[in-house]
């Protein structure tokens, strides 16, 4: 039953591999964990989108509230904000594809463009709440105000979080710190991104046009 | 070690012991941290628990001199046994064996790690200081239902309730984040060898009770924030005529059913190696049970309206066979334990009693479930004792149980010493006394018809049970005397355990006690779930070459630290 030298044989090269090396084998740790993150983000924000719902039929016969009638127009300010939040998921793609490939320069032009979209997104997110704080539509003002400051609010922060990491991987890519075999941060950052623009697509849907 | 020359990169800086204890990265340090932190939130949760025994020990307002300080207590008791003991502890216990059973350096992400305990001793504190507040700490039960949590006058109109929520985040972000870790460190961090039906039984419950923990933990944050939004920027979620109380039990319990299994399955997982190896047996039905553990974990997302009977809001026939079901993948495990010790060489040392305490206080606990799943039951015990016997059978009679076996089981493990036999046999014979007496009178006290969460009764034949349950719940507490004199002691002068006290099974006792800073200098063969037993009886090779030997050591260590780094590796 003792089987040493096929154990030293068997277990020398390959494994020694696997143990100083676990990221190198299929998806890496960090790329895992902001999957795993963004799992638990879209359980967050089902519980938001589940309450938005019951608000909705339990208040159907009044919805969009007669007050607040056309005031949220799918073909206004929002419409341009939508537009630029899918291109800087675009945009931020690029980036990926860039430092896969080795490209610093585009890398860091892409990213910038991205970062940019996303202030911009953020700007014009702060231009909306203005304008309907001056209709008098605000957290407390029913249920229609509370579910569309809630859920925007929720994902305007998301957006925000997003921007910061987009700001600290364009400096590392700044410092020459991505390479085409080392750029998980990227990935990683992009997939948060490309998730942020999926819920605002959703949420855009739902507010805006159902 | 000691022969080998480490390149200088490797060589760690020197620091202090408490500098050392505040800034660790260390899974081992960080999971004492957990098992610490928690049990001091188990002392606090248990004056809470004392002091509202206390008062129902006899009729009439003795204690307290207002019944909401009473609900503060209760409800402050639940939260911390809840919140900050029970799910903590476990996670703590995990922490500290899975990187060892899978053969790993550390956890996947150590410093989010070290976040994630660091962020506990806040929401405590956070928590407990309702009690400074104007107007109290929380106390509307550990649930928090509105409309009792909305801001009213008669309803939370202090900033308790509001630091109860901010706390109740901070530990669920706590949880997520551990979680992750967890996964991430099962997936990608085990040693060459180890497959997934090679994992110790401790490491898939781990494995689901993380899978949990991401995908429920962030629907209760949900429903917290928007609890916070009702109560301080005038939302109308919860609060009538727009908006629906319901929606929040349905949004809490979306969660907190899920939880329950958070609670208990790592228990499960403890008693699973714990039972095994003091029955000199392998685990009876190693694949079924795995399986019975994901189904629970699957199952139990779709059975939180149990709680919900009697709202009259909810489908009672979907939730209640659902409930049903649940026993299913349960009785499978009860049969794995059971056989597994059937004709084994049982040795009745401390660990061993307490998984026994755990599988028969557990039976109790599962079937008056079984039983409240019933919906006509339920509508009769609804809000009674009943309800409060069956939880505390369920997470004290299960949880605490199997909590206490896995702190007599790995204890030797992280400190080198064992703990003692005869005072660790006193510890279980007074808590289990202690707790026979305080929560089986309470399936009395609920048929009789006493609701949960009252202060004062004026039923007569209610006065016995309720007295019984206090002397018994001041039993449990002085069985604690005994327990802590024992670490006390042992720390000092207990017996020195050696590598393998117990001739374990896992990976955790082929490294010294307590394991070096990277664990392992050499790993044995793993060809089965029991490498350790394998590597004993000479089934696989001697001494091994798997895993990383001196000169990996450092390496490994090195990127056990810097793996959350991503790419600047």
């Amino acid at each position: 039953m003792t089987a040493e030298a096929p154990a030293i044989t068997a277990g020398h090269g390959a494994p020694h591999a696997a143990a100083s090396g676990h990221a190198q084998r299929g998806i890496s740790n960090p790329i895992l964990g902001m999957i795993l993150f963004i799992t638990s983000e879209v359980m967050f924000f089902s519980g938001l989108f589940a309450a938005y719902f019951a608000t909705r039929a339990a208040n159907a016969n009044d919805w969009p509230p007669r007050v607040f009638e056309g005031i949220l127009d799918p073909l206004g300010l929002i419409m341009i904000a939508t537009i630029i939040l899918v291109a800087s998921s675009f945009t931020c793609q690029f980036a990926v594809w860039s430092i896969r490939r080795g490209d610093r320069r585009g890398f860091i032009r892409n990213t910038a463009i991205t970062f940019i979209l996303g202030v911009i997104f953020l700007g014009m997110q702060a231009i909306d709440y203005a304008i309907l704080f001056g209709e008098g539509m605000t957290l407390g003002s029913g249920p229609f105000g509370t579910t569309y400051f809630t859920l925007t609010g929720f994902h305007g922060a998301h957006v925000f979080g997003g921007v910061l990491m987009l700001g600290v991987i364009l400096y590392r890519g700044m410092a020459g710190q991505f390479s085409a075999r080392h750029h998980d941060a990227v990935e990683a950052v992009s997939l948060y991104w490309h998730f942020v623009d999926v819920v605002w697509i959703l949420l855009f849907s739902i507010l805006y046009l159902l | 070690m000691a022969t080998h020359a480490l390149s200088p990169a490797a060589v760690p800086a020197y620091r202090g012991g408490l500098y050392e204890w505040l800034t660790t990265t260390d899974h081992k340090k960080i999971g004492i941290l957990y098992l610490v932190n928690s049990f001091l939130m188990f002392l606090i949760g248990g004056m809470f628990a004392l002091l509202v025994r206390a008062e129902l020990a006899f009729p009439q307002l003795q204690i307290f001199t207002n019944e909401h300080v009473y609900n503060e207590s209760f409800s402050i008791h639940a939260t911390v046994m809840i919140f900050l003991f029970i799910i903590p502890v476990l996670a703590g216990l995990g922490n500290y064996a899975v990187p060892l059973m899978i053969g790993a350096p550390d956890m996947a992400f150590p410093r989010i790690n070290a976040l994630s305990f660091w962020m506990l001793p806040l929401g405590a504190v956070l928590l407990l200081m309702g009690f400074f507040t104007e107007g109290g700490a929380a106390a509307a039960g550990w649930t928090s239902y509105p409309p009792l949590t909305e801001r009213g006058p008669l309803n939370a109109p202090g900033p308790g309730q509001d630091l109860w929520i901010v706390s109740l985040i901070l530990i669920g972000t706590s949880s997520i984040l551990g979680g992750i870790n967890f996964l991430v460190t099962i997936f990608k961090m085990r040693a060459p060898g180890m497959t997934l039906f090679r994992l110790p039984i401790m490491v898939w419950t781990m494995l689901v009770t993380s899978v949990l923990v991401v995908m429920a933990t962030p629907v209760i944050t949900s429903a917290l924030v928007m609890l916070f939004i009702d109560r301080n920027y005038g939302g109308t979620f919860f609060t009538p005529p727009t908006g629906q109380a319901v929606l929040y039990q349905n949004i809490f319990w979306f969660y907190s059913h899920p939880a329950v299994y958070v609670m208990v399955l790592p228990a499960m997982g403890v008693i699973s190696e714990v039972l095994p190896v003091f029955s000199r047996k392998p685990l009876f039905g190693y694949k079924a049970f795995i399986f019975a553990t994901a189904g629970i974990g699957a199952l139990g997302f779709s059975v939180w309206a149990h709680h919900m009977f009697t709202t009259g809001a909810v489908f009672l026939p979907f939730f209640a066979l659902m409930t049903f079901l649940i026993a299913v993948p349960t009785g499978v495990k009860m049969f794995n334990w059971i056989f597994t010790m059937f004709r084994g060489q049982l040795t009745f040392s401390t660990p061993l009693i307490f998984a026994v305490g755990f599988l028969t206080m557990f039976l109790i606990g599962g079937i008056n479930g079984a039983f409240s799943a019933a919906v006509p039951v339920d509508f009769a015990l609804h809000d009674t004792y009943w309800v409060v016997a069956h939880l505390h059978y369920v997470l004290f009679g299960g949880s605490v149980f199997g909590m206490f076996a896995g702190i007599y089981y790995w204890f030797p493990k992280m400190t080198g010493r064992l703990l003692d036999e005869g005072l660790g046999k006193v510890h279980f014979v007074l808590m289990f006394i202690g707790f026979n007496l305080t929560f089986f009178p309470m399936h009395m006290l609920g048929i009789k018809g006493m609701p949960r969460r009252i202060a004062d009764y004026a039923d007569p034949t209610w006065n016995d049970w309720n007295l019984a349950a206090t002397i018994g719940g001041f039993l449990i507490a002085a069985s604690m005397l005994p327990f802590m004199w024992n670490v006390f002691i042992s720390l000092r002068n207990g017996k020195i355990a050696g590598d393998d006290p117990w001739e374990g099974n896992t990976l955790e006792w082929a490294t010294s006690s307590p394991p070096p800073a990277y664990n392992f200098d050499r790993l044995p063969e793993i060809r089965s779930e029991r490498p350790v037993f394998d590597a004993r009886h000479g089934i696989v090779g001697h001494g091994g070459h798997g895993g990383p030997d001196e000169e990996e050591a450092p390496k490994a260590l090195e990127e056990g630290r810097h793996d959350d780094q991503g790419p600047t590796r």
